[in-house]
């Protein structure tokens, strides 16, 4: 079975289409990356997938269950690392993880020994006290990842999760990130893509709310006819104005 | 109760009593109006009996309630803008645990600072006695009114603008609400539209509480309660829209 599944999945806010009848498969395990200039159609599609905004037609799945029909079942089979931090200011390190936890329906004690798990694995353990707001860019986007880890989901979405960092915070969380391949499903939407060539199993360029290239990267820049894969990508975007 | 709920309610319990200022705000406000009116009530013999402590607390209790708004709608604006709220949304949460989670821990709160107003009513001169139970029976519904206008507030507006629209619903409140000065000496049209609105209701109920005048009670109580409900399903609804946007 596919991790997520999508069929004529389509956004249509008012006159304009953000994601125009995608079909897209995920395998399990996989590491997938949705890549696209600003406006193209990710951060919509990601939310369709996370039961975040009702498709106006078509349909998607997560692990066989429907985001339409099915939206508690689905959101129990996920989690979600967002474009911004979004942890909890005044909540410390072990709180944020503890809470994430208990909303998923561990137990107080189960959550407690999951959160130690993952600040001992995204190096938080010394800051486990410390509230969330007074971490560094770098800190606070491990903890939103361990955030999305604690419930062991089959599927993780990660949204821009090195936006804003600096070299040496991205090439750390990357290790994190990599660390987790082919044990959970992962989506990442990402503009550096140098990020995508390197990591991502597949990726998928959108353009106007459609798939405008599927595969993996040496797949993308063979069939693209392009030098390298920053050639291929803008062969298949146009200029955002 | 569902353990989801309850542990984003201790989440949003704890938010709260971290951000000391509000609630040092929130508390000590209405604190210190009732010190400087008693000051000036026991200085100046033409002072009129509103403002005597047993007319002055009922209105300054109510008063401290409206702050409530604020929290909440300081609260869930802060959630929405640094996307925590959308983290929240893609777990297994229902909308009714959403609002539960947020509207417990403020209810805990608006009870504690009608308790603290009672007390320091009390400690000024105030009748205390089997009454004081009663008033705080008559807060729930003024603060569940409080707390759906904040909820609305933090749905619709940004964290900035929810300190400036709360001003202004704490100030409408307290001088449409006859703590200040006697609605009845206005008189008119400005009478009857307070009188239209749930916050004289809710002092008079106050009021009516304390002094043990239970049979005034049910003809305040259906008004604040309607507006409590009426408020509070429009900020459900609004809410529920912003978790699954169409």
């Amino acid at each position: 079975m596919n991790s997520i599944e999508t069929k004529e999945l389509t956004k249509v806010f008012k006159t304009r289409t953000a994601v125009d009848a995608l079909n897209l498969s995920v395998g399990e395990g996989e590491f997938f990356a949705l890549l696209g200039q600003n406006g193209a159609g990710k951060t919509t599609t990601i939310r369709m997938l996370c039961c975040l905004t009702q498709p106006t037609s078509g349909e998607a799945y997560i692990m066989g269950k429907s985001v339409t029909k099915e939206p508690l079942e689905v959101k129990r089979l996920l989690n979600v690392s967002p474009q911004e931090t979004a942890v909890a200011t005044k909540l410390s390190v072990a709180e944020n993880l503890e809470l994430v936890g208990r909303l998923h329906g561990m137990s107080k004690a189960e959550a407690g020994e999951r959160a130690a798990e993952m600040m001992a694995q995204f190096k938080l353990a010394d800051r486990a006290k410390d509230r969330a707001k007074s971490l560094s860019g770098g800190m606070q986007r491990r903890l939103s990842i361990a955030m999305a880890l604690i419930t062991e989901p089959k599927v993780l979405f990660l949204d821009e999760p090195t936006l804003g960092l600096d070299v040496r915070a991205r090439r750390e969380l990357w290790s994190h990130i990599e660390a987790l391949k082919g044990k959970i499903t992962m989506v990442v939407t990402t503009h550096y893509l140098e990020e995508a060539e390197k990591y991502a199993d597949r990726i998928a360029i959108m353009e106007a709310g459609r798939i405008v290239a599927l595969g993996d990267a040496q797949e993308i820049v063979s069939v693209s006819g392009k030098e390298n894969f920053e050639e291929a990508f803008l062969s298949y975007t146009t200029e955002v104005e | 109760m569902n353990k989801r709920m309850l542990a984003f309610a201790g989440r949003n319990l704890k938010e709260l009593l971290r951000d000391p200022m509000s609630l040092i705000f929130g508390l000590g406000f209405p604190i210190v109006i009732m010190s400087l009116m008693t000051i000036l009530s026991n200085s100046i013999a033409e002072m009129p009996g509103l403002f005597s402590i047993n007319s002055l607390a009922p209105g300054t209790t109510v008063f401290g309630q409206a702050f409530v708004s604020l929290f909440a709608g300081m609260l869930i604006a802060s959630d929405r803008e640094n996307s925590f709220l959308m983290r929240l949304f893609t777990m297994p949460l229902k909308a009714s645990d959403f609002i539960l989670g947020y509207s417990l821990p403020l209810l805990g709160v608006a009870m504690l600072q009608g308790v603290i107003c009672l007390l320091y009513a009390g400690i000024l001169g105030m009748d205390l006695n089997v009454n004081f139970f009663m008033t705080l029976v008559t807060l729930i519904p003024t603060a569940l009114l409080y707390i759906g206008f904040g909820i609305l507030f933090g749905t619709i507006f940004t964290y900035k603008q929810v300190g400036g629209v709360s001003s202004v619903l704490v100030n409408v409140a307290a001088l449409l609400s006859g703590t200040w000065f006697d609605l009845s000496m206005v008189g008119g049209a400005f009478h009857t539209v307070c009188y239209i609105l749930p916050f004289a209701h809710a002092v008079d109920m106050c009021r009516a509480a304390l002094l043990g005048n239970y049979a005034a009670i049910p003809a305040h109580l259906w008004v604040v309660c309607a507006y409590a409900v009426v408020v509070f399903a429009l900020s459900v609804l609004l809410f529920r829209s912003k978790m699954r946007v169409k």
